[in-house]
């Protein structure tokens, strides 16, 4: 192992995860307002917006995130939609997630008995009003895990990036392992810099489900897309 | 005889192609108890449900002090307001104490401020006997006190009726008699219920007039003196004897 | 525009090679697929043993999958397995190695959840209508384990098929990859081929994807 060659090349490590974070973090953000979005259509039975957001649901959870990306990124261009790299993968990610969240708070949200929402409304409160102070709350606790898992698998998936030239982590080391063919220097940097990221962020999300009575019988965390 | 409260007018009902109720009418006065008795699946809880809109009627109406409240769906909750409901299954937020469970209706709304609902909430806990449990969470209270909360909650929206649907049977028997008891205090103060219940005993000493349901009709009504010793009809007997217990 | 897309689509042996890579995907997919169901029921069996250096081991493996990102792992097995201990594999291979692993893992821990689930009245009661434990494991909880397990199972299937598209990243020629060369090789005559030829490999995988999770999501409001 050549811990010079990893030592001069940490800091564009750190920079593409930093990219790697920004990209993820935003795209989640977003995915959390697509998802309630669609979910609230649904809720509300939208007429229209609620089959679109069936639709879309439906397409994003059933197809990969670089077959999105290569059609964002190589395919709209040559229709004269041209969008940045870095526009392609928020984009991506949030069309991606935005469903994956949509379910999950649709699943939260199903698993509040009728019987509260009936009992919310005999008090004359308006629908609203029944969500924002009955349903939500107790939505949260069960969507919590499922979201949490989302946003771990976001995370991991930013690392199909670099297949639309975005210079995030993965792009890195494919850089390094060609250029100076330091395979084990790059990959054993690429998979501490995921490690760094995500496994605090793993710990945390297990504390945060346990501290919510929903930990799970000794499972670490449930699957995305579950 | 007192104001109309309530008036049913050829209220139909059906799910999925199956008559739930047919062609009910009935009235209830100002200050009136009215305790709807029946074989399950007669469309006791329906009726209850349709008054304050949880389940849409199919035809009739429903109108409360003249004021048509059936097939309209956009005031509903203003409808809801002014009409209190407690299940079975109590139905407390779990996720709030004792004390948010009552406030919140009276505060989200009716839009009255924290301090005058919180003083009466403690003055109707201590007559229901849960002056320490202000701050329990609902998961900590027994079924009984869990539904005397109910009630409470209900009242604190100073509903002009009352709905109340078997709110003992899912209660340990012991149980039964402290909820009862805050219903019999409700009825002595004058408060208009629509009650449905399997007691018969309470039934009989709460009410002041007895509705029996089968089928979806109305196939008898009289006064529980009356009802329970003499009633006019041979399906309401043959309902009350399936409440006695007879070696043969 | 259409047009365009169309008449790259049937040249010569276009359609022929698309249809090609979505075959090499699936059967990479399917290997990988009927690997991971049969490892993970084992998987899954010894999870639920009450040994703490097992449940340790199972642990890291799981956290392991959940962490790092697929493509990461393939990375690591084909190029730097290749490094470090000279082991020279096809891309296909490497795949169907990192596949595995990654749905061995999901597929105990899925079989070990649905396991576990059995509420423990269940045992109870076959015991107390007096059935031999082979019995009550025969028609009692075997039934209910199957019950919660396949659906899970058929997801984690569709996931595995979206996740076969990375490896054109590491030089498989799939379906992806496939479209790749064509719209290269049509880049002069019919450039705006691109964005239809992309959407087509989108709708190929929803029509391939979208039928399992159907049946995934009606067994599942079947059995529940």
């Amino acid at each position: 192992m050549d811990w010079d060659f990893i030592h001069r090349f940490t800091p564009m490590y750190v920079e593409a995860a930093g990219l790697t974070l920004s990209i993820g973090l935003m795209g989640i953000g977003l995915s959390l307002l697509v998802g309630f979005g669609c979910c609230m259509a649904r809720y509300f039975r939208v007429p229209v917006l609620r089959q679109i957001a069936k639709a879309y649901i439906e397409l994003a959870r059933n197809t990969p995130l670089l077959v999105q990306l290569f059609f964002l990124y190589f395919g709209l261009p040559k229709v004269g939609i041209r969008l940045s790299a870095e526009a392609c993968a928020i984009t991506g990610l949030t069309f991606l997630g935005g469903a994956y969240m949509a379910e999950a708070m649709r699943s939260g949200i199903e698993a509040v008995e009728k019987s509260q929402h009936e009992s919310g409304a005999c008090l004359g409160l308006t629908r609203w009003q029944v969500l924002q102070y009955i349903v939500f709350p107790q939505a949260f606790a069960t969507a919590v895990p499922a979201i949490c898992a989302n946003v771990i698998f976001l995370i991991k998936e930013t690392s199909v990036f670099s297949a639309v030239a975005l210079a995030d982590l993965m792009y890195v080391a494919k850089d390094l392992i060609g250029m100076y063919y330091k395979t084990d220097e790059a990959l054993l940097m690429l998979v501490a810099a995921y490690l760094v990221i995500l496994l605090p962020v793993s710990l945390l999300f297990t504390l945060l489900e346990r501290r919510m009575h929903h930990a799970g019988s000794g499972s670490v965390r449930p699957a995305e897309g579950t | 005889m007192a104001e109309t409260l309530l008036e049913i007018r050829n209220l139909h009902k059906s799910f999925e192609g199956v008559s739930v109720l047919k062609d009910v009418s009935l009235s209830i006065a100002q200050g009136e108890v009215v305790v709807i008795i029946g074989p399950s699946g007669c469309g006791k809880s329906t009726l209850l449900r349709c008054i304050n809109g949880l389940e849409a009627v199919d035809s009739g109406e429903i109108l409360l002090r003249g004021e048509r409240i059936s097939g309209q769906k956009k005031a509903l909750h203003l409808v809801r307001q002014r009409i209190g409901m407690v299940f079975q299954s109590y139905d407390l937020f779990p996720h709030m104490d004792v004390m948010a469970n009552l406030l919140l209706g009276p505060i989200k709304a009716l839009g009255k401020s924290r301090r005058e609902v919180a003083e009466e909430a403690e003055r109707f806990l201590v007559r229901v006997g849960l002056q320490d449990k202000a701050h329990a969470m609902p998961g900590q209270l027994s079924g009984g006190q869990k539904q005397r909360v109910a009630l409470v909650r209900a009242m604190l929206m100073h509903p002009e009726m009352l709905l109340l649907d078997e709110i003992t049977a899912a209660l340990d028997p012991e149980m039964v008699r402290e909820v009862l008891n805050v219903v019999l205090d409700l009825a002595r103060d004058g408060v208009t219920m629509a009650i449905v219940t399997h007691e018969m005993r309470f039934a009989e000493a709460v009410a002041d007039r007895v509705v029996f349901l089968e089928g979806g009709d109305i196939v008898e009504q009289a006064p529980p003196e009356k009802f329970f010793h003499q009633p006019e009809t041979e399906r309401a007997q043959q309902f009350l004897d399936t409440f006695d217990y007879k070696k043969s | 525009m259409p047009d365009q897309a169309l008449s790259v689509l049937l040249k010569g042996r276009n359609l022929e090679r698309l249809l090609g890579g979505l075959g090499v995907t699936l059967e990479l997919s399917a290997m990988s697929i009927v690997l991971s169901v049969l490892l993970g029921l084992v998987l899954g069996l010894i999870m639920t043993l009450r040994s703490s250096i097992i449940r340790a081991i199972c642990r890291l493996w799981l956290e392991t999958i959940r962490i790092v990102p697929q493509l990461v792992l393939l990375f690591l097995v084909y190029f730097g397995m290749a490094k470090t201990f000279d082991i020279q594999m096809s891309a296909e291979t490497a795949a169907v190695i990192v596949f595995t692993f990654w749905g061995t893992g999901e597929m105990g821990d899925l079989v070990r959840g649905a396991l576990t689930s059995i509420p423990r009245h269940q045992r109870e009661s076959a015991a107390a209508l007096g059935l031999t434990k082979v019995q009550s494991f025969r028609y009692v909880l075997l039934p209910q384990t199957l019950r919660r397990l396949i659906p899970q199972s058929i997801n984690l299937a569709t996931r595995m098929i979206k996740t076969t598209s990375l490896v054109m990243l590491i030089g498989v020629v799939e379906v992806l990859k496939v479209t790749q060369q064509i719209i290269d090789a049509n880049r002069y005559d019919a450039p705006q081929a691109a964005v239809w030829l992309y959407a087509v490999v989108f709708f190929l995988y929803f029509i391939v994807c979208w039928p399992i999770s159907l049946l995934a999501g009606w067994l599942e409001k079947k059995w529940s």
